[in-house]
């Protein structure tokens, strides 16, 4: 028994250093991907399916917000970091690659005589100063306005790129998904909202913005005011696995992945 | 003979193993939301929790009282609409009604006990909430809404705990009273409701824990606004549905601040419960 022992302890040991090293025959097997919470749903899908033909191969996905995460990829705890805002001046001695995009659409029920709205009466509509549809020409009822829970990666954008530092009404109704925000707009005629612009449907309409239809071509045409990007954020030349993942991401299959989900492509 | 008796210890043991796994599940869940949730009530003080006003979990502000209000004001809500057609309900049912009767009603009533909750929010939402916007004004997602549908939710356990308390009168009573010249309605409202009354107030906190820890048809139907409701048509947040709106993304002190909101539940909870166990012990003396 005890000469056999040698031999069983060898199968077993490579059994389990199969089970922690690529098939490909890369020396890292792990990359950590950290960062926006917006990004993570889709990072982790992308991880998922890219593991799934390389045994031994993880993609840890990690929350923390997209500051967080770029401060990761700075400082090396993190081979990728997530971001969905831009990249602010100081930040930008890191790589990025732009992985997606995703716009906001402000939706109102169809009967709503208003075509479109600027920027600044959509932040009013949302912090409360405005109560009323009259005040922007409407009818004379209040306006109902509709939300997403603190922490939605959704709402973080709307805060940023519509709000700035206005708060949310407390009294706004909220909801915790796109698909609720457009169920109630649908179903109240003084409702306004905001969704992912690939949600949007015939049930709702989406308004315009400084003039500026809402849709997928005046985004690639710069002229949309209300999109923001899913960025990937790295620390010079990305190597090895990381490298690999980014190729999937980017590659047809890992696109179709995400404009599944409603969001644009990164081209 | 031998056999019999280890064939008896082994299934006393399997027993007690089973037993004591359920309770071990409270011990774990207790154990588990004190030790994420306690940390951070201190941190930021038990005052700015219970009494605070604002909750903006990115800025650090985690004021529960919004929701404090908004669960007590929707259990009310919804006691003020299930007790009286409970009771109303049990005491036809016990006093005034035949047998047959009964037999025939008793189980459809508990059979609303079985609808899941996420049918009740979402007939609130087809029904119920485009009515109430239609007739008083507002979102319709409120208050009004949020307490109707659970003054419904809460009829089944008012009516057959109520039955049952009424029922387990001794007849004599009833009989007494009759024979004394009490008409049905005086017998019920001086003898069988004082003789039950431990029952029913059992039956009304039981109800009162059922509406206080709904979560799924609140959430669809209350608007979760974080804003102490200023009226019946206002939108409204619970506790419940804090933390089940917000966990999804929910990470570090966030997170925390939903098993701290979550202990708030658990306590409010827990003493409802200790006095439902009171009165209705008390039942037997």
């Amino acid at each position: 028994m005890s000469e056999r022992r040698p031999v069983w302890f060898l199968i077993a040991v490579s059994f389990i250093v199969s089970l922690f090293s690529c098939s490909r025959g890369s020396t890292q097997n792990e990359i950590i991907v950290a960062g926006s919470t917006s990004v993570q749903p889709f990072a982790d899908r992308w991880a998922e399916a890219f593991v799934k033909g390389r045994a031994g191969c993880f993609v840890n996905v990690q929350g923390g917000g997209s500051s967080a995460g770029i401060q990761a990829a700075k400082s090396g705890a993190a081979d990728i970091g997530t971001s969905s805002r831009e990249l602010k001046a100081d930040e930008k001695d890191l790589k990025e690659i732009v992985v997606a995009r995703d716009g906001l659409a402000i939706i109102v029920h169809p009967v709503n005589p208003l075509r479109g709205l600027r920027l600044t009466e959509v932040k009013q509509i949302f912090s409360g100063e405005i109560p009323s549809w009259s005040y922007l020409g409407g009818p004379d009822e209040a306006i109902t306005v509709v939300t997403r829970e603190e922490g939605s990666g959704t709402r973080g954008a709307f805060q940023e790129l519509v709000m700035g530092k206005s708060r949310i009404s407390k009294r706004a109704i909220v909801e915790d998904s796109n698909g609720t925000v457009r169920e109630i707009v649908a179903g109240d005629s003084n409702a306004i909202g905001y969704i992912s612009l690939g949600l949007v449907d015939n049930r709702v309409r989406a308004l315009e913005l400084e003039g500026v239809k809402a849709s997928e071509e005046s985004i690639l045409e710069g002229r949309y005011r209300l999109v923001r990007p899913f960025l990937f954020v790295t620390k010079g030349e990305l190597v090895g696995m990381a490298r690999d993942f980014v190729d999937f991401v980017l590659s047809p299959e890992g696109q179709d992945m995400i404009r599944k989900e409603g969001l644009l492509a990164a081209r | 003979m031998n056999k019999l008796e280890r064939d008896e210890r082994l299934i006393r043991l399997a027993l007690l193993a089973v037993s004591f796994s359920a309770v071990s599940v409270l011990a774990v869940v207790t154990v588990f939301i004190f030790s994420e949730g306690v940390p951070i009530i201190f941190k930021y003080g038990f005052r700015s929790f219970l009494a605070g006003m604002n909750w903006y979990p990115s800025e650090k502000s985690f004021g529960l009282l919004p929701m404090i209000a908004g669960s007590l004001m929707v259990t009310l809500g919804a006691l003020i609409i299930g007790v009286p057609f409970g009771l109303s309900c049990a005491v036809f049912l016990t006093e005034f009604s035949s047998k047959r009767l009964r037999r025939t009603i008793k189980p459809a009533i508990e059979l609303l006990a079985g609808i899941p909750s996420v049918v009740y929010g979402f007939m609130g939402v087809v029904l119920l909430v485009p009515f109430i916007r239609r007739t008083f004004g507002g979102p319709g997602f409120s208050v009004l809404a949020a307490s109707i549908i659970l003054g419904i939710m809460i009829l089944p356990t008012i009516i057959s705990i109520t039955i049952d308390s009424l029922l387990a009168v001794p007849p004599a009573y009833r009989e007494g009273s009759i024979a004394l010249g009490a008409t049905r309605w005086q017998t019920t409202k001086m003898v069988l409701f004082p003789a039950a009354r431990s029952g029913i107030v059992a039956s009304i906190i039981l109800g009162m824990g059922r509406a206080i820890g709904e979560t799924m048809a609140v959430i669809m139907v209350a608007g979760n606004a974080v804003a102490v409701p200023g009226s019946l048509i206002s939108p409204v947040r619970t506790l419940t549905s804090n933390i089940a709106l917000e966990m999804g993304y929910a990470s570090g002190e966030h997170r925390q601040a939903l098993f701290a909101t979550g202990v708030i539940l658990f306590v409010i909870i827990m003493v409802l419960n200790t006095i439902a166990n009171l009165t209705s012990s008390r039942k037997k003396v």
